[in-house]
């Protein structure tokens, strides 16, 4: 029977009417609640949209430093060798400032999750241009479209951190479709089973939408979300050892 | 032993869980003996070398969540790095130890020993209103009990402790005696003293969250003010100072860490010569002495502050002597350490003549 994560607070979540974050935070709530591993689970909450992830998944959380949270991650985990630590972050705090984190945490191999929401914008400060903003893509700080020249490429940060060897599990989403958002849970559930396996870092990303930011409708921007996105940005498993 | 090595044997002596670190002169030895001693063998300590600054301050904001015992060492360039994840560590109210084996600057200045980070460890130093507890070690005898004392007044106060050494205590070699080995505190004990607020996962309580972070601006200032409460009640309890000679004294010397030994030498010398000196060793730089310097205001001619800066500490002299009596300095720069001799010239020049 279809019902609510018992995981999942009463709190009104603050997300936009469309955005990813919201389904993203059901379905983690519903992999800890499945796997009965509430009172082990920690999660690391970045800065921007999903800072306040700690408002709606009712388990222990740490809040990071814009960037750090592969790193605050690594020390509870490794302090914590029996707990189910996680990070959830987003394209600016992943992969632009934390970009360092990020690769250390994969390269060392550390038995954690990361669930990677990439929208290809910043949304909490107000749409600016993330390290995955597409070429062309208006943005509040590309305001005449990303140019290569003067603000660089698209970053596919997800198949760098699968070239790493404390990678074991290196796969991309979305959450658009209930046949997606399926697949997207037990991509999850897959990662934290890896840590219950010990394997190293798993790690989930989840193409979608920042309707607000990208200043389009929930459906629109879904819409140009497989137009655009997932042309750059394939879906699928790029690592499964 | 040397002065960083003693730092590395007493924090697996005094049961600390988790040392994170970035390789940094003159204060790599921590690591380096940590990593060669291996306590994750014998008390499950975890010794990890970090891929920066940033990221070991970080690492440490995590540990301290759990209500464990972790610390970070490192020099003053990396303690500037390191300013982010301090702040966010008061904000969060965490406690953990933070040792800054000072050298000389700005920029990468020198690698030779200094004092000249002393604002930036006693007033902040990151952004925000917040303090850490500061501790001063003249010896390498006091790095060891700093250690034990720092992870002590931390919890107490749920508040980060920094030891402020210099180049020259970390790598002057003495003898000590270090602390017998303290078991690392098992979950049951985290329980019992951080049970109220750390992450040790959900189980039959609310669910803790360590952040730092309050949108609505009069409910941060009640937080605010509740930091402030904490900080009157450090500075209240929790001042420690050193006098030596001071009861005859017509001038005293104040000075901390290596400069407060070579001013005992001074103090030596100037008595050889008739002129009666005494010392003021501040041991908490936060809480600094203000009462026991200001106390003594009635019976001196004056003070000389002595720093390995430009002067810094100076200020704070100043502050407690509140223009009752003469307050000068003397200080030497980017690594070069004061003899005793030109500081008691120094002293001649300034107030006798």
């Amino acid at each position: 029977m279809l019902k609510k994560s018992s995981l999942l607070t009463d709190n009104i979540m603050h997300y936009c009417p469309g955005c990813t974050h919201g389904v993203v935070h059901k379905l983690i709530a519903e992999v800890i609640e499945e796997l009965n591993i509430q009172d082990q689970a920690i999660g690391v909450s970045p800065v921007g949209c999903s800072v306040f992830a700690y408002n709606y998944i009712d388990i222990d959380w740490a809040e990071a430093a814009h960037g750090r949270a592969p790193a605050v991650a690594t020390a509870i985990s490794r302090l914590h060798p029996e707990k189910y630590v996680f990070t959830y972050q987003g394209d600016g705090d992943l992969a632009s400032i934390g970009c360092a984190e990020i690769m250390h945490a994969c390269n060392r191999g550390e038995n954690i999750v990361v669930v990677f929401i990439n929208n290809a914008i910043y949304g909490m400060t107000g749409g600016q241009m993330a390290p995955t903003t597409l070429l062309g893509q208006v943005t509040a700080t590309t305001p005449y479209g990303r140019d290569a020249k003067l603000n660089g490429f698209p970053m596919k940060i997800t198949e760098l951190l699968a070239q790493l060897d404390g990678t074991c599990y290196v796969t991309r989403q979305s959450a658009d479709t209930p046949g997606a958002v399926r697949k997207t849970k037990n991509a999850i559930r897959k990662a934290f089973q890896n840590t219950r396996l010990q394997k190293g870092l798993s790690f989930v990303e989840v193409v979608g939408t920042c309707n607000s930011g990208w200043k389009m409708s929930p459906v629109d921007a879904n819409k140009w979300m497989h137009e655009h996105m997932f042309a750059k940005y394939p879906l699928g498993d790029i690592k499964d050892i | 032993m040397k002065g960083n090595e003693v730092i590395a044997e007493t924090a697996i002596r005094c049961g600390c869980d988790g040392y994170f670190g970035y390789p940094i002169t003159p204060q790599s030895e921590v690591m380096e003996t940590l990593m060669l001693r291996k306590p994750w063998e014998e008390t499950g300590m975890v010794v990890l070398q970090a891929e920066s600054e940033l990221a070991a301050i970080n690492m440490v904001y995590g540990g301290a969540s759990c209500g464990k015992k972790v610390m970070t060492s490192s020099s003053s360039p990396g303690i500037s790095l390191k300013q982010e994840g301090i702040t966010y560590i008061a904000g969060a109210e965490l406690p953990c130890l933070v040792v800054d084996v000072m050298r000389g600057g700005p920029g990468l200045g020198t690698i030779q020993p200094s004092q000249s980070d002393y604002f930036q460890a006693t007033k902040g130093g990151g952004h925000g209103d917040y303090h850490l507890i500061v501790l001063a070690p003249a010896s390498v005898q006091e790095m060891s009990d700093f250690v034990v004392l720092g992870f002590e007044l931390a919890f107490k106060y749920r508040n980060p402790a920094m030891i402020l050494a210099d180049g020259v205590i970390g790598q002057m070699m003495e003898k000590v005696v270090l602390p017998d080995y303290t078991p690392r505190w098992t979950d049951e004990e985290i329980e019992k003293i951080s049970g109220s607020w750390a992450l040790t996962g959900k189980k039959k309580r609310e669910r803790h969250v360590i952040t730092s972070l309050e949108l609505e601006a009069h409910r941060q200032e009640v937080f605010n003010e509740k930091l402030q409460r904490k900080y009157r009640e450090i500075e209240a309890n929790e001042v420690r100072y050193e006098a030596l000679y001071c009861e005859d004294a017509d001038y005293i010397l104040v000075a901390y860490g290596s400069t407060a030994r070579i001013c005992q030498k001074s103090i030596q010398l100037a008595r050889e010569a008739g002129i009666k000196v005494g010392l003021l060793r501040p041991i908490t730089l936060y809480p600094f002495p203000y009462q026991p310097i200001a106390g003594l205001c009635s019976q001196v001619k004056g003070f000389m502050s002595v720093e390995m800066s430009a002067g810094q500490m100076v200020e704070d002299v100043r502050l407690a002597v509140d223009g009752k009596v003469k307050v000068d300095f003397y200080g030497r720069m980017g690594g070069v350490v004061p003899t005793p001799e030109e500081i008691v010239e120094a002293l001649k020049t300034k107030f006798m003549i």
